[in-house]
């Protein structure tokens, strides 16, 4: 037996390395603070050697490519931005436990995993990595209500979920005698499979499995509960990264294994894009929480996301993977405002309590604006190039009336997200809002308003990212 | 010798069984446990195919399920707890604070 090459795999074995350190530093560091540094220096390590692991190893199991080194990427960044914006809100909460970081750690191990994941058992033990991690922080508020509500919810349906994914896959396996990825496509490709209705149930079970994951609709009764009520750093984490990781799955097994079977699922994700930017969009105007309303709007963000997959080529995909990087960093740095506004017996989660921010706060209500600008899509925010190219690459491959329907739901999204730039500017206050300032906080929300502006007016140094990542699929 | 059939319709019953399960019980616990039937109905096709096949990926495969399910089994366990100290039912009918 060859001993397997580890290079490929070295981020990921350093993101393990680092939650068993961080699970015995919990033993002996009773100062918590220590923790997210020595989290931190970890992860600039695993950003340093993301750079050089490629290959493929472990028998094709495991696929470090481009494609995998720009989602892992994306994970990366929600990790340590949502960590940066959990110290000051568990410190307010009084649930400053280590396990929070572990548990971050590892879920963001698993999203790496199922990145990376050439076959499907690899796939299915990084997706239960991630979830049962995200289970139990969704209920880290041990003695909130609404906390491990959202817990519950979040574990019937994710581990629901997981169960039909994996009576796909073992359709998959039964069908074509492995579960290895690319190895199930060559052997759909070489036998004619148009008519067993096996590989369609398989398909099907796939879209369902994921829909859930990346909460399309008519998956999506979970997730305003869940976004509402786990704690507000957990929301912010589970809003980009679990979806993301759906997404680079769907991207993988979609585009390879399924090729043969293309007609039927372009058919079918098309009409999930559209019901979930019409669900998305039109029920988060009538929300007053701004939590549940972000969760809707993530839900319609899906949908535009998804729409890249209809296309199935390159230009598609490629701008579905800007979509997603954009859309975490604004995503992100919307969320650390809220935990900004978030103090000691003041939730300021309610949209009005946005009213007249920005005579007492001109500078957070600036950065929120260029947040809800760019999830909008309105230039020159990175929100508008994120949009602009997954529109058109849609156009370019013919589905005009797609396009048109994504752009009167982005319009339609402009009202609730500029009821808060409303709210912000043109109305008074009628209650003293303190802010909750930290570094950390205070240095998420630098980053992400810069790095949001900077897409937005040099797209071109940012572009070429995704168009490489593309070349590997 | 048992055909590959039968053990595929065992399968594909007892995984309709906890998916039909999972939707009509409103209890936690048995929703849970449906979601354990549906975990075994798949084991079942994945052994029998993996006999079928000559194939041992299968078998490895629901070794990791198996392991999954347990892990699985404690974290929905302890939020169950949780939530039965916090409110006092295991009933996902009263439980609807999150609502909008």
């Amino acid at each position: 037996m060859v001993f397997p090459d580890l290079n490929p795999i070295m981020p990921e074995l350093i993101m393990t390395a680092l939650g068993l350190l961080l699970l015995v530093l919990e033993l002996f560091v009773k100062e918590k603070s220590n923790h997210v540094l020595v989290a931190l220096v970890g992860i600039a390590f695993i950003y340093f050697f993301l750079g050089y692991s490629t290959g493929v190893t472990f028998n094709g199991m495991f696929i470090a490519d481009s494609y995998s080194r720009f989602f892992k990427y994306i994970f990366l960044i929600c990790l340590t931005l949502s960590m940066l914006i959990s110290i000051r809100y568990l410190e307010i909460e009084k649930s400053l436990y280590g396990e929070y970081y572990i548990l971050l750690v590892f879920a963001t191990l698993g999203m790496m995993i199922m990145a990376s994941s050439g076959d499907l058992i690899l796939l299915y033990l990084g997706l239960e990595l991630m979830a049962l991690s995200t289970y139990i922080l969704a209920g880290f508020l041990r003695n909130n209500e609404k906390s491990t509500e959202a817990a519950i919810k979040y574990f019937l349906m994710g581990s629901f979920s997981s169960a039909l994914l994996l009576y796909g896959i073992t359709m998959l396996y039964g069908l074509t005698g492995t579960t290895d990825i690319k190895a199930i496509s060559i052997y759909l490709s070489s036998n004619d499979t148009t008519q067993n209705y096996s590989i369609l149930l398989a398909m099907v079970l796939f879209i369902v499995a994921f829909g859930f994951k990346i909460a399309a609709v008519p998956f999506h009764m979970w997730a305003p509960d869940v976004y509402e009520g786990a704690p507000t750093s957990v929301t912010a984490f589970m809003s980009v990264g679990p979806k993301a990781a759906g997404f680079a799955v769907l991207g993988r097994v979609f585009l390879t294994s399924f090729e043969t079977v293309h007609l039927e699922w372009t058919l079918i994700l098309s009409v999930l894009a559209i019901l979930t930017m019409a669900a998305g969009n039109i029920i988060a105007i009538s929300q007053t929480n701004i939590k549940r309303m972000l969760a809707y709007s993530s839900i319609s963000h899906a949908g535009y996301a998804l729409l890249g997959m209809v296309t199935g080529n390159a230009a598609g995909v490629s701008g579905m993977l800007n979509y997603l990087f954009i859309y975490a960093i604004m995503n992100l740095g919307a969320f650390a405002i809220i935990v900004m506004l978030h103090s000691e017996g003041f939730s300021g989660e309610d949209i009005s309590d946005y009213k007249g921010l920005s005579k007492s706060h001109p500078v957070v209500s600036l950065i929120m604006l260029i947040f809800m600008f760019s999830l909008t899509g309105i230039p020159p925010t990175a929100g508008f190039i994120g949009k602009f190219y997954l529109f058109s690459a849609l156009i370019d491959a013919g589905y005009v009336p797609l396009a048109i329907i994504a752009l009167l739901f982005s319009v339609i999204s402009a009202f609730f997200y500029l009821r808060i730039v409303m709210y912000m500017y043109m109305n008074d206050s009628d209650k003293e809002v303190s802010l909750s300032i930290s570094p950390a906080l205070g240095l998420v929300i630098l980053a992400t308003a810069i790095m949001v502006l900077y897409i937005g007016v040099f797209p071109q140094h940012f572009l070429i990212y995704a168009k490489t990542a593309i070349l590997s699929i | 010798m048992v055909p590959l059939d039968w053990y595929l319709m065992l399968g594909g019953v007892v995984f309709c069984i906890g998916m039909v399960g999972f939707m009509i019980r409103r209890n936690i616990i048995m929703m849970f446990l449906a979601v354990e039937l549906m975990l075994n109905g798949v084991n079942i096709s994945l052994v029998a195919f993996s006999h079928y096949l000559q194939d041992l990926r299968g078998q490895v495969f629901v070794f990791f399920i198996i392991a999954v399910a347990a892990s699985e089994a404690a974290i929905g366990l302890a939020i169950v707890i949780l939530i039965s100290r916090n409110k006092n039912t295991i009933f996902i009918d009263e439980i609807n604070e999150l609502r909008g």
